[in-house]
């Protein structure tokens, strides 16, 4: 992977022309920098801890018009803003902030929407604590950053609400067609570009829904279904077309779909294949993978059994394996599920849990447990071969791994056995293989990635693109963002090249 | 959205569906299965492919009555629409050329066993097809059996036909009893059936291959709920199989997994019934 740790020239020069408006100028200097410095952070508002944990709805509820100019005007509107550098898709956060301040909430959400198609959702779910707000400004000056996550959501959802998205004339059509694999936040990123390039584009996916991860995955407790509908129907307004409930490589393999005419393909069919620590009891009733566990709830609906048919087990005593925000999502839909006892087990300590912040603390004024430097060895069931308890072993931190992250070592004689009658395992994704498998001239890497060349995106076959978490295992929604607009600007290349030929 | 073409009921208990569904038609091979959601609040549930038509695009399952989503599908009339056909998924059954194969079949089974049966005569081997039904009256798409079969057993517990007694003890006796030897035993149906089946085979080793039929949610290999013990070691059933051998499947987790959510389905069913016949 390239680390890019500086903003390209021409974002640079982006960045400058916006600072240098007038508009800007007279609004820097409308509050002075100490007083700026001076308002605090504002609020999120969320549902009360002991109401929210016992339904499905959305526990932010997003900031007022008035605390969001207020936010906005902390931001000191720095000369070299260092958030951008935070930002995987380098969006213009100082301008989009500004417009805020300014009270003109449409032209900050286009303005996002210049460089990240899925604002709205990565206002809620990018792990802003580590990328953008880490490196603000105003984080050095007073150990608060600005809640650009915060403002994100709110002038995406302002834009939404107020049904002002605004939908631009179709390009002239190109006659090129494009095949997108996959319906996740990567594969509708390359859509959406390349439709507005006049392309015709078609999105095969194998579920029902389109979405990937931020459907059946991420709860409607963080991330309300209705954001994400809204999306897709503004791509098919745009007149991208979806195919859903095709699996690609079954229904038919990307040859088949280029003997039908397709030009270019992307590659955005996810991390989906659940993996398991293959310990004794793992195949008991009650242990699930996070995956099905999650599918069962969001995708099915099963939080509505029996007026949907889809069932889930409910259990009272609750543990999750892992600590990441798969993990974090699992044990809170249990608890709301009605689990007396909800339990994070995670063999690191909290400083290394890999969740958003927001996601943690959420989750223990939920009531939820944890049990850190644990790790289970082996489930225990009943006579029905059902999960009646799992068997752990207590871990202490030695040296660093290869990720940095200091490696769990076991405190031999330290098992302890602990009773659970539901047991969801969350220790991660690996890519899904059925393209690879039924590609064979596409090289993989040693977790089942696909690889790609990091500044094109472009895989080994020609004409082939992939992105988000197909190529780098379990990621993030802004990083398979980020791949997609990658892979949509080279498709649009590639294609244009073809006529050149 | 897929239109059904024909629903019709067979026999007491177990219809048949044809559906519209072109791509998967075209690719399908014996031994896939498609993942069907009846309506928009139905549960996603695999069923075997029983036939196709590749030049008018529809493929058919058989089905037995017994939960909720079956309940919804017998009741869909030709026009309909469902909101899910997906496939085809699984590996496509490992066919290749043999003197002698026997295909054994029970309930939806029956009808999961003919593209096989046809696959194999196709090729020249000779097909003995074992059929399990309680009655006579519940053996289905005989005459199609009949064009693609050498010899047909019937184990009934009607009296109807002289092979009487359950699967295993038949199969026995047909092994015992026949001298030219029988290269593969294929069974799909109950997972009492496929577990009796490979029992029977088990002492004269010959290779048995079960088609499995795990609870699925995705059915593509995302959620691992149709986990199975496979020697020893834990296969996905929609990607890996559904097709195993028998002789090394953990036949009592299989067993105990199947029955998941037996409260469950009863309590849908009966929430199901009382809102459609008030
Ligand atoms: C529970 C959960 C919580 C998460 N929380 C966060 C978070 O808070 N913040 C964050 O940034 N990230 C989070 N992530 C990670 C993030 O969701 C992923 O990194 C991101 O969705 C990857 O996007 P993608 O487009 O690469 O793939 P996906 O979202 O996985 O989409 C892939 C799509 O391709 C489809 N598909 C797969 N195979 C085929 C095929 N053969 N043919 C057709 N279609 C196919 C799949 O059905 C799926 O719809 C979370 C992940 C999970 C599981
Ligand atoms: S997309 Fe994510 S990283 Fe970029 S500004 Fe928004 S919240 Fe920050």
């Amino acid at each position: 992977m390239v680390e890019k740790n500086q903003l390209s020239p021409d974002v640079k020069e982006k960045l400058k022309q916006e600072y240098l408006k007038g508009w800007r100028l007279a609004l820097r200097k409308s509050i002075p920098v100490k007083e700026r410095m001076k308002i605090p952070r504002q609020k999120m508002p969320e549902r009360e801890p002991e109401e929210r944990n016992r339904d499905f709805c959305e526990v932010n509820l997003g900031l007022a018009e008035e605390a969001a100019r207020k936010e906005a005007a902390r931001c000191l509107d720095c000369a070299n803003p260092q958030c951008v550098l935070g930002c995987p898709v380098r969006i213009d956060i100082p301008t989009f902030i500004k417009l805020i301040e300014k009270g003109d909430f449409i032209q900050s959400a286009r303005k996002i929407k210049e460089t990240n198609s899925l604002p709205a959702i990565c206002g809620r779910v990018c792990p802003q604590e580590s990328q953008c707000e880490a490196l603000c400004n105003l984080k050095k000056a007073t150990g608060v950053p600005v809640a650009i996550g915060n403002l994100e959501r709110f002038v995406s959802d302002y834009e939404r609400l107020h049904g002002e998205v605004y939908i631009p004339p179709p390009a002239p059509a190109t006659g090129h067609k494009v095949a997108v694999l996959g319906a996740g936040p990567a594969g509708l990123t390359v859509a959406g570009e390349l439709v507005k390039k006049g392309h015709q584009v078609t999105v095969f996916e194998a579920l029902h829904v389109a979405g990937g991860v931020l459907v059946y995955g991420i709860p409607e407790f963080r991330l309300p279904k209705g954001i994400l509908e809204a999306e897709v129907d503004y791509l098919k307004k745009l007149g991208v077309e979806f195919r859903m409930n095709f699996v690609v490589g079954l229904t038919a393999t990307l040859d088949d779909l280029r003997q039908e005419g397709y030009e270019a393909f992307f590659i955005g069919t996810g991390a989906g294949l659940p993996n398991f620590m293959r310990i004794p009891g793992e195949n008991l009733i009650g242990v699930y993978s996070a995956n099905e566990y999650l599918t069962r709830v969001n995708l099915m609906r099963a939080y509505a059994f029996p007026e949907y048919d889809t069932p889930v087990f409910r259990g009272k005593r609750a543990a999750v394996i892992g600590g990441g925000n798969v993990a974090m999502d699992a044990v809170r839909t249990a608890k709301r599920l009605g689990a007396e006892e909800a339990t994070i087990v995670y063999r690191r300590s909290r400083k290394e849990m890999p969740a958003r912040e927001e996601e943690i603390k959420h989750a223990e004024e939920e009531g939820i447990k944890f049990h850190f430097l644990t790790a289970p060895i082996r489930y225990l069931g009943d006579d029905c071969y059902r999960v009646r308890a799992m068997e752990c072993i207590q871990m202490e931190l030695g040296e660093p791994d290869s990720s940095g992250r200091r490696r769990p070592v076991p405190i031999p004689g330290s098992e302890f056995t602990m009773e659970v009658d539901l047991v969801v395992v969350a220790i991660g994704q690996s890519p899904n293989p059925l393209i690879p498998q039924t590609t064979p001239e596409l090289k993989v890497g040693k977790w089942g990635n696909v690889e790609v060349d990091w500044e094109t995106m472009a895989t080994s076959v020609e004409g082939v693109y992939a992105g988000g978490d197909i190529i780098r295992g379990g990621a993030t929604v802004i990083l398979a963002m980020g791949d997609g607009r990658i892979a949509a600007r080279e498709i649009d290349n590639y294609l244009n090249s073809l006529e050149n030929r | 959205m897929a239109e059904i073409i024909k629903r019709e009921r067979l026999v007491p208990n177990i219809h048949c569906v044809e559906i519209e569904a072109p791509e998967i038609a075209r690719k399908c091979q014996p031994g896939q299965f498609i993942i069907v959601m009846p309506d928009e609040k139905g549960e996603r549930i695999p069923l075997t492919v029983a036939d196709w038509d590749r030049e008018s695009g529809t493929v058919t399952c058989v089905f037995l009555v017994v939960g909720t989503s079956t309940h919804k599908l017998s009741f869909l009339q030709a026009g309909d629409e469902i909101p899910v056909v997906v496939g085809p998924l699984g590996r496509p059954t490992k066919i290749e050329k043999l003197n002698t194969v026997m295909v054994i079949g029970g309930c939806y089974g029956i009808g999961a066993i003919y593209p096989l049966a046809r696959a194999y005569k196709n090729l020249g081997s000779k097909v003995l097809t074992l059929i399990d039904v309680k009655a006579d009256y519940l053996f289905y798409w005989k005459e199609k059996f009949e064009e693609v079969s050498d010899e047909i057993f019937v184990s009934s517990r009607d009296y109807v036909y002289d092979c009487q007694g359950y699967v295993p003890q038949i199969l026995k006796k047909i092994l015992r009893e026949r001298k030219q030897k029988i290269n593969r035993v294929y069974a799909s149906g109950c997972t009492y059936l496929l577990y009796t089946c490979a029992q029977a085979t088990q002492p004269a080793r010959i290779e048995t291959i079960v088609a499995l039929n795990p609870i699925m949610v995705d059915g593509t290999g995302m959620c691992g709920a149709c986990r199975v013990t496979v020697g020893g070691k834990t296969k996905f059933a929609c990607v890996d199989g559904p097709d195993f051998d028998g002789h090394q499947v953990d036949w009592e987790e299989l067993f105990a997994r199947r029955k998941s959510y037996f409260d469950d389905e009863i309590q849908s069913l009966c929430y199901w019934e009382r809102k459609t016949f008030p």
